[in-house]
């Protein structure tokens, strides 16, 4: 299957290890990975903060960008969230109704990792490897907007070697929310606290998530306390190999 | 995008719709109360467990939700016509109704009632909407004293504090802090009195057995009106309500005007989707109903006060519409993490948590309220438990969206983050400029220091004041892409 990444703006920036990944874990499910140059944001960060007027060239950018593809794969759950759920509704709101329905149909043909996987490529052993402990944070928006339910789980549990470990509270969010993460600084780092202790609690040597941007947000506080604990998309987990273990 | 100056909100000045610091600032102080963050956190985790356990015990819980909603939904449409008919119900059945615009109003007129009947002293059962408005405030000025008489509001009230959750106003309290405030404001209390939780209900029922015997005047809310009939409806748990609604000559409800239901049918419905929700309970202990006067039995003045206060201009935000429908069970609360948090003080409304972050600014204008709807991870959580699935997250985005509008309408010159916002999207609107400002973006190699950034300047600081941000790396996805796949895409 021909495949077209949409990379995030924040995985293209600070985690290319997330994108890398998800290209490394199709191909070598012998699919073809395309990546449209013309791909930015999805707007995401400016809906949530309100500035959906700022949003809309984004939103624009991204569905002319997508359009042409058949299959667009997103590593972030909130992403192909706000994809879903977001651009169609802001495009109409400011009046775009040709825009509203591109975007509309283009949704239907987005999907986050673990849903392109599960449901379109039909695999749930995708024939990793990594010999680590590791535990598993949901993220609310692939959680609670996307419904991805235990598909990520599924494709975990099938990876040799792994020593996969509850997370007390895993449905809890991780205090991320975007620009909330600053504008509530407080509020964020203290609910961060909480899924921190739970993380550290499960002597779990890595925490994964489908979503680079709570993974920033976590690994960021992990980091901060030289916990020596490791944040890891899914993505790398699912494409690592017993060649790179050796 | 629409703005809503056109109908009145929610007046400054009078009632507990507003508070005195943004929500940042006053969630900092609540997050460094050790004692409210244990409080906070074993109340809630508690209740979500319980009903957590009693909404999965029933299969057509979505449906009930679904029939919930689209009820509340059917109501509000047609709110104007069963306001009347509910109206004409209830006076037809010995009622008066009296319609207040706003908080000022509805204190105007249960003021002059209560004057009327030569009392000063009333006793009130749980009501939100008379807190939302101020009424004990308004009423010790006319010199009429309130007594609230649900556990946990007299708690309040006896502390000289204020409610923190809707359900649970002293949620902040525990045990050790009740007795001691027992102690030294309940002027009848045994001075041997402990912290058995028993024992403080026994001084309390003792201490309010006196003033029920005596008051010739209730106050109460409403969680429900029937227009059909004209019939009320308060839900509660402790039976100090039913004192309150039967001992007293006269009741006085003061009731928002999205309570009306159109019928018994559903009652049925909600019945069943609010103590589930609220106290994780398959029905409350106590379900009061009262259908205008009955001759010889229980109070022979009934009023209801029908109260606007800025429900009508929440009315006209097609989007926010739905949090008109919320019927006060507070799962949301009970669900957030800021909530869980910082208790329900930091929102400086009657109205905390989720619902109260949508509510709120939706009642006073969203420019009065302005850090509410920020005060969310928008994690989805307060959605998937709501009786009545209001889509909470996306009304606190959308309200975001008039907060940016109406801040932009309001002043000449853009706000720092208005300019940085603006600044990405022209950015991220091409990927030439987009490339170009990744580039740029190495240059946090210069401030990180083994392969972390430890310090930025504001606004970023929020960040790092706890969260370490990667270096950005050398080679971003899309040079690595080029390098490895050519430019062909």
């Amino acid at each position: 299957m021909r495949i077209a990444l949409f990379v995030t703006c924040l995985a293209d920036t600070l985690y290319p290890q997330a994108g890398k990944a998800t290209v490394r874990l199709l191909e070598r499910l012998g699919h073809e990975v395309v990546f449209p140059s013309a791909q930015t944001c999805c707007g995401q960060m400016h809906v949530n903060t309100g500035y959906q007027r700022e949003a809309l060239p984004l939103i624009r950018n991204f569905v002319e960008t997508f359009s042409d593809y058949d299959v667009i794969v997103v590593p972030s759950g909130s992403c192909a969230a706000s994809i879903r759920h977001q651009h169609s509704m802001v495009a109409s709101r400011l009046g775009d109704a040709g825009l509203a329905r591109r975007a509309d149909e283009l949704a239907g043909r987005t999907y986050e990792l673990s849903e392109l996987l599960v449901d379109v490529l039909r695999v749930e052993e995708v024939g990793a490897y990594f010999p680590h402990r590791v535990t598993y944070h949901p993220t609310c928006h692939s959680l609670r907007l996307l419904r991805v339910g235990d598909r990520p789980l599924t494709l975990l549990r099938n990876v040799a070697g792994i020593d996969l470990v509850p997370l007390t509270d895993a449905e809890g969010c991780c205090g991320f929310g975007g620009t909330f993460a600053v504008k509530n600084a407080d509020v964020s780092t203290a609910i961060l606290a909480d899924k921190m202790r739970n993380v550290l609690a499960t002597g779990a040597e890595y925490c994964t998530a489908g979503d680079s941007s709570c993974l920033m947000h976590i690994g960021g506080g992990l980091s901060r306390l030289k916990t020596g604990v490791r944040t890891v998309h899914l993505a790398e987990i699912l494409a690592s190999t017993r060649d790179d273990a050796s | 995008m629409s703005t809503f100056l056109g109908l009145p909100t929610a007046p400054r000045g009078v009632g507990h719709l507003r508070g005195d610091d943004p929500f940042p600032v006053a969630a900092r102080k609540a997050l460094d109360d050790s004692q409210l963050r244990r409080n906070l956190a074993k109340a809630t985790t508690t209740i979500r467990a319980k009903r957590a356990r009693v909404v999965g015990e029933l299969p057509d819980w979505e449906q009930l939700r679904e029939a919930g909603r689209s009820i509340k939904t059917h109501a509000l449409a047609h709110l104007d016509s069963y306001l009347e008919q509910l109206e004409r119900e209830v006076t037809a059945r010995g009622g008066k109704v009296h319609w207040a615009r706003d908080a000022a109003e509805a204190n105007r007129i249960v003021t002059s009632l209560v004057r009327a009947t030569g009392s000063t002293e009333v006793v009130k059962v749980k009501s939100i909407a008379t807190d939302e408005i101020g009424l004990n405030d308004a009423l010790a000025e006319a010199g009429i004293s309130a007594i609230e008489t649900d556990l946990a509001e007299l708690i309040v009230q006896l502390g000289h504090d204020r409610p923190s959750h809707i359900l649970v106003p002293a949620i902040h309290r525990n045990r050790a802090e009740i007795r001691d405030i027992f102690l030294t404001e309940m002027d009848d209390v045994d001075p041997g009195l402990t912290d058995v939780p028993a024992a403080l209900a026994e001084a309390a029922r003792l201490h309010l057995r006196r003033k029920f015997l005596s008051a010739k005047v209730g106050i109460s809310g409403a969680n429900f009106a029937i227009a059909e009939t004209g019939t009320l409806c308060v839900v509660e748990s402790e039976g100090n309500g039913r004192m309150c609604l039967t001992l007293p000559d006269t009741l006085i409800t003061v009731m928002g005007i999205e309570k009306v239901i159109p019928s018994w049918a559903d009652l049925g419905v909600f019945l069943q989707l609010l103590p589930r929700s609220a106290t994780g309970e398959r029905m409350n202990p106590y379900t009061s109903m009262w259908t205008g006067v009955t001759q010889g039995d229980g109070p022979q003045q009934v009023h209801l006060v029908l109260l606007d206060n800025g429900r009508t201009a929440a009315l006209a935000d097609e989007v926010g519409r739905p949090a008109l429908a919320c019927i006060r069970c507070s799962a949301c609360l009970n669900v957030c993490p800021v909530y869980e948090r910082v208790g329900g003080h930091a929102y400086g409304s009657v109205y905390p948590g989720p619902i109260g972050a949508i509510l709120s600014p939706m009642l006073t204008g969203v420019e009065d309220n302005a850090s509410l709807p920020y005060a969310s991870s928008l994690c989805g959580a307060c959605y998937d438990v709501c009786p009545v699935k209001i889509d909470i997250p996306s009304i606190l985005v959308h309200l975001r969206a008039r907060h940016v509008e109406e801040a932009r309408a309001a002043s000449k010159v853009p706000t720092a983050e208005a300019v940085a916002m603006a600044a990405a999207s022209w950015v991220m609107a091409s990927p030439t400029r987009f490339a170009a400002a990744q580039r740029g973006g190495r240059l946090g190699k210069l401030i990180g220091r083994g392969g972390v950034i430890r310090r930025l300047p504001p606004p970023l600081s929020g960040w790092t004041q706890a969260r370490d941000v990667p270096v950005p790396p050398a080679e971003t996805f899309r040079q690595w892409w080029r390098r490895e796949h050519g430019a062909s895409e």
